[in-house]
């Protein structure tokens, strides 16, 4: 086994602490909103569990820096070129349609990745992902079987999902990117081969939308990138305001 | 509580435990919870481990310092409380005493092994709480806090809470 670079473990924590921070802040807008009441708090209830993973993955990822910095600092005081999500996480949430969509899409990738990222060489990694997996579990299917509902449900409903899963598909590819450092991580016996997983990624999304009876996307669609390298979608920037406002204003504000 | 002044320290310290409740199902204690995984007396300092239930509850830090204050006010200077990830908390660690204990209050407890059928996305009988009829059904996965679904039975029609397996 190839021993691992501490810089790159912490950049690879980093990017998986901020997918979830991201797509927790982006779901708790929907608190005071959802459609009813049971959707709030289900809702609600998945972005505490990826807020409260991304606490974990951010609070490591500091010690593994070993420069001093705190879970809030990595949190709260970096800016949009800073964060390492992939795009989809920071799409607005549109209607509840595109909100589904787009928590499935990433939702089922999520459970393949941190299934996998239980057997990590890096235990305290793996011990994250093994609480993490069984959240996603329930994230993938509460979000699949709306994906169902709506897809065959009324007309204006299977339409506006169809609108979704288009709007959204494009930004689904950079989940599946390897890049340099996920090939390092991969031979240092601590990441995740994601081409693996993109096979039953798919499987289950086509299960998903066979049963939904809604049409299925290309696979060689253009996809978008970049958010994994910080170039980011003009949303990133309006939803850090909002997050990090408080801290920011009042650095010395503390729980 | 007074205790015998002799009294192993490490069972004295599991008493403590048990009598802390869980802050949002105050009915069970952490120890019935199955969350205090080890617990370490080396003759000088205790060490005790938990492990947090969900990776976002909200009660996981809470119940750090309650335990800390807990053992400081019983006399054990600088216990040593670390939380533990691996191997991830399952519904199959509650005590048999805390499935009555849930119950009796109202929630359905998990059924044992439940963990491995929500892998599978099966779905499961649950009983209902005060008729004990399992024509039940889920009315959301998630509820009021991150441990628990809704359901609602279909004999007596009380809605009611499920401990959801995990």
């Amino acid at each position: 086994m190839a021993v691992c670079d501490q810089q790159d473990l912490f950049t690879y924590l980093l990017r998986l602490g901020d997918s979830g921070l991201v797509l927790g802040q982006r779901l708790s807008e929907w608190v005071g909103k959802a459609p009813m009441l049971e959707e709030e708090m289900a809702l609600a209830n998945m972005a505490l569990d990826l807020v409260g993973q991304s606490r974990m993955l951010l609070s490591y990822a500091a010690l593994v820096e070993g420069k001093g910095r705190t879970e809030d600092q990595l949190a709260m005081h970096r800016d949009v070129h800073e964060f390492t999500n992939p795009l989809l996480v920071e799409q607005p949430n549109g209607d509840f349609a595109h909100s589904m969509a787009r928590q499935y899409f990433y939702a089922s990738f999520a459970e393949r990745l941190f299934d996998k990222l239980q057997h990590s060489a890096d235990t305290q990694l793996a011990g994250i992902a093994a609480k993490a997996v069984k959240e996603f579990r329930y994230h993938a299917r509460h979000a699949g079987l709306w994906m169902v509902r709506l897809g065959d449900g009324t007309e204006e409903s299977r339409d506006r999902m169809i609108r979704a899963i288009q709007e959204l598909w494009p930004y689904t590819g950079e989940l599946f990117e390897t890049d340099e450092l996920d090939r390092r991580m991969l031979e240092a016996g601590i990441g995740v081969d994601l081409h693996v997983l993109r096979k039953s990624w798919r499987e289950d999304l086509d299960r998903v939308l066979g049963e939904a009876g809604l049409p299925l996307p290309a696979d060689d669609a253009w996809m978008h990138s970049g958010g994994r390298a910080g170039r980011h979608s003009e949303h990133l920037g309006h939803l850090l305001a909002t997050m990090q406002f408080l801290p920011r204003a009042y650095p010395d504000a503390g729980w | 509580m007074t205790m015998p002044p002799q009294a192993d320290p490490a069972a004295r310290a599991w008493q403590i435990l048990e009598a802390i409740p869980d802050p949002e199902i105050p009915v069970l204690s952490i120890v019935d919870l199955g969350i205090v995984r080890e617990l370490h007396w080396d003759g000088r300092q205790l060490q005790v481990a938990i492990t947090p239930t969900y990776s976002g509850c909200p009660a996981a830090e809470l119940i750090h310092k309650q335990v800390e204050h807990a053992l400081a006010a019983a006399g054990f200077d600088g216990a040593l409380v670390s939380e533990v990830l691996s191997p991830a908390w399952t519904t199959d660690w509650i005590s048999e005493e805390g499935r009555e204990k849930l119950r009796q209050y109202g929630i359905a407890p998990p059924e044992l092994g439940s963990g491995r059928r929500a892998l599978f996305g099966s779905e499961l009988a649950v009983h209902c709480p005060r008729c004990a009829s399992q024509r039940t059904n889920c009315v959301s996965e998630f509820g009021s806090t991150p441990c628990k679904a809704q359901y609602r039975c279909l004999d007596c029609l009380e809605p009611f809470d499920y401990f959801k397996c995990l």
